[in-house]
């Protein structure tokens, strides 16, 4: 089963590597890590995946809480709301580009440049979304893709702290 | 005007730390030239990895952290085995280590290693001092986190430039105020009571106590909790000196090197208190098999214990101690039925047999045994790792002393420098080191820092010409092919102890053991004495 957690950190020099160190030496595999600054400056928000067990978890949140820079550990539930960014790269001719751009408007993608031979989606949405917009541009032919990795919050008016 | 060294000295002075174990450098000659002009003594040992477990020892013998002081690159790289062993072992020392000029860091300089990356999973925390101006929170938080909690090391790591630049004063912070630090030590009622509970209903509980009962300091009350309940009691390495051997309630040390009597007890047993102990696979091979027949209450101040290796039904997260104390108020009137206490004490006299001897060798166990009647009160005995360390734990028989070696890490070459840092510790107590001739190898080079230091330090050899565990490991599952475990081109230890002015003798019968240990022991100073012991005599 996936699980998403909410990392508060203090906004130090090395601390994303103490937290990817932790993965790799406890044998916990990562599935998607983002991370950027927080609501306070001096804090970052990690939001890591993981694929793993109830035992897994609750490990994974104990020794992330041993960490001397890790503020605080959330397990989110479903009660909250998930986004990833994914830039997607697709091939397009004269012939395609306007079922591509079909694609893009129902998936509620934006078209972030175009080219005689390409398009680039740009698309936020939930991992499911957009792996189903991966799967069906799969057809033209994908050139690249970058993707984010998942960011989440709880819904309404919790807050991780 | 003060310079960043004088302030890292002035900070150990507010911490009240009085000796330092360490080996100098340029990178670190600052900080040791500022620890020259100061009160507090500094102490060369003959390698790095040796200043971390004198660090090691004296912390454990007066539960106050050591400190060890190393320079950069390799200076700081040979510590990290002390480093890691103190992780495993729960002990709290701060690691100072020199580091080159920062504006250099990252370009590959002379002697330079990023020691806070290679230590990153060995040290409660790690710090890259940047500016001098840090230096006075650095230490006061290193020693909080050190101390505090679970303990643990702290590497604080001091580019030479950070060390020469001048601040105008210092001034010591008063207080730690770290967010993401708040290490819980209050138990929580319910659990105790649940814990109560589970205890009054149990007809066949034991106890395993672990190092935690003794850094927290309760060694007394879990004694007194087993004596009022009657409930036996069963250490793991690193607990052991928390009941004294001959106690009667007490069946000996738990795991694969323990007692029959222990381990048939935790597998009978309906209820399992884990006191300060972290269910490591030495203890307790077969968590499961435990917990299919017994309910656990594990007591631990590190919540990341609790339930890792070992399924609980009453966690408690806190301070030992305070759980005891709880324990000890609130248990009533509860008293083990005697059939089973009875039980254990059969077992326990079962256990009893003669070691087998060996014509033209001292029996190591028996020479263990009587040791321990010879020593004084409070004595400390630093065992090594390896066959030796199991002879002295199933055999050395504490009352009120102290039983130091390396449970968790099991580094061999721990012995003689943690022998060290626990004399500087404690100079009044005995202190008698049993190592094997593979682990004295590893470490005799500090025979010189006992000596530079007119250090009575007493240390037993077990000869026996082989890497004894690891053999009999070989016998077990490697068809008695014995790769790389024959310590063939033996040296003459004597002539070692010579060479550096230290008295010795050999002993190689039981009918001369007495005498042996007492020569050793009435000899003022140093003693090395060297033990002929059979290649065939076992662990066990």
């Amino acid at each position: 089963m996936k699980y998403t957690l909410s990392v508060l950190v203090e906004n130090q020099a090395g601390v994303l590597s103490k937290i990817s160190g932790l993965f790799s030496r406890r044998g916990f595999n990562i599935d998607s890590l983002a991370v950027g600054i927080a609501e306070t400056p001096n804090l970052s928000r990690i939001t890591i995946v993981v694929n793993g067990d109830e035992y897994l978890i609750e490990q994974l949140e104990k020794q992330l809480n041993k960490l001397i820079s890790v503020v605080k550990v959330k397990v989110l539930d479903n009660n909250t709301i998930s986004r990833e960014l994914a830039l997607i790269k697709v091939n397009a001719n004269s012939k395609t580009r306007f079922e591509i751009i079909k694609i893009a408007e129902v998936t509620k993608s934006n078209i972030a440049n175009i080219s005689a031979n390409t398009i680039t989606i740009e698309c936020s949405n939930t991992t499911d979304n957009i792996e189903t917009l991966i799967m069906l541009l799969k057809p033209y032919g994908i050139k690249q893709i970058a993707r984010t990795g998942t960011v989440a919050l709880e819904n309404g008016d919790s807050s991780a702290k | 005007m003060i310079n960043g060294a004088e302030i890292m000295v002035e900070c150990l002075k507010k911490e009240g730390v009085s000796i330092v174990f360490g080996y100098p450098g340029a990178a670190i000659c600052p900080f040791f030239d500022a620890l020259y002009k100061s009160p507090i003594q500094s102490i060369l040992v003959r390698q790095e990895q040796n200043a971390a477990h004198s660090a090691s020892g004296y912390a454990r013998s007066v539960s106050k952290p050591g400190v060890c002081v190393a320079t950069s690159g390799p200076g700081a790289t040979n510590l990290i085995t002390g480093i890691a062993t103190a992780y495993m072992d729960s002990i709290p020392i701060i690691a100072i280590t020199g580091q080159v000029r920062s504006d250099l860091i990252g370009r590959d300089v002379f002697q330079e290693a990023d020691i806070t990356g290679a230590c990153e999973p060995f040290v409660k925390n790690s710090y890259l001092v940047k500016n001098t101006a840090d230096l006075p929170r650095v230490f006061k938080e290193a020693f909080h986190i050190a101390t505090t909690g679970r303990p643990g090391p702290v590497l604080i790591d001091v580019p030479i430039d950070i060390q020469q630049n001048t601040l105008d004063s210092f001034e010591y912070p008063e207080t730690v105020d770290l967010i993401s630090y708040k290490p819980n030590t209050k138990t929580h009622p319910m659990q105790i009571k649940k814990a109560i509970e589970l205890i009054k209903s149990s007809k066949r509980p034991v106890i395993c106590a672990g190092g935690g009962v003794l850094s927290s300091g309760c060694k007394l009350d879990l004694v007194a909790f087993a004596e009022k309940t009657k409930i036996p009691v069963m250490s793991t390495m690193m607990g052991i000196g928390i009941m004294p051997s001959q106690h009667e309630l007490y069946l000996g040390m738990l795991g694969s090197h323990g007692t029959r009597a222990a381990n048939r007890a935790i597998h009978e047993a309906d209820l399992v208190i884990l006191c300060g102990a972290r269910v490591g696979d030495r203890s307790l091979a077969t968590p499961n098999q435990t917990t299919e027949r017994a309910k656990v209450i594990h007591i631990d101040i590190d919540p990341a214990e609790i339930g890792k290796n070992m399924s609980v039904d009453v966690p408690i997260a806190g301070n030992v101690k305070e759980a005891i104390e709880h324990f000890n108020n609130e248990i009533g009137e509860y008293k083990v039925p005697a059939i089973w206490t009875e039980t254990l004490s059969s077992w326990k006299a079962a256990d009893q047999k003669e070691p087998e001897r060996f014509e033209g060798y001292l029996e190591p166990k028996s020479f263990v045994a009587l040791l321990s009647k010879k020593v004084r009160s409070k004595a400390i005995l630093v065992a090594d790792v390896g066959q030796n360390q199991i002879w002295c734990a199933n055999n050395f028989k504490i009352s009120d002393g102290r039983f130091l070696t390396t449970g968790g890490m099991g580094t061999m070459g721990y012995s003689v420098p943690a022998a060290i840092g626990a004399k500087f510790a404690r100079p009044t107590r005995d202190v008698v080191v049993v190592c094997g001739d593979g682990s004295f190898q590893m470490c005799f080079n500090e025979l010189a820092t006992i000596v530079q230091n007119n250090l009575d330090i007493k240390i037993i050899v077990m000869r026996n010409t082989r890497l004894g565990m690891v053999r009999e490991i070989q016998d077990v599952l490697y068809g008695s092919r014995h790769a790389v475990t024959i310590l063939d081109a033996i040296p003459d230890f004597q002539k070692i102890a010579d060479a550096y002015g230290i008295p010795s003798a050999f002993l190689s019968s039981d009918d001369d053991a007495e005498n042996a240990i007492d020569e050793m022991l009435n000899t003022k100073g140093a003693f090395l004495l060297v033990c002929n012991v059979s290649p065939e005599t076992p662990s066990r």
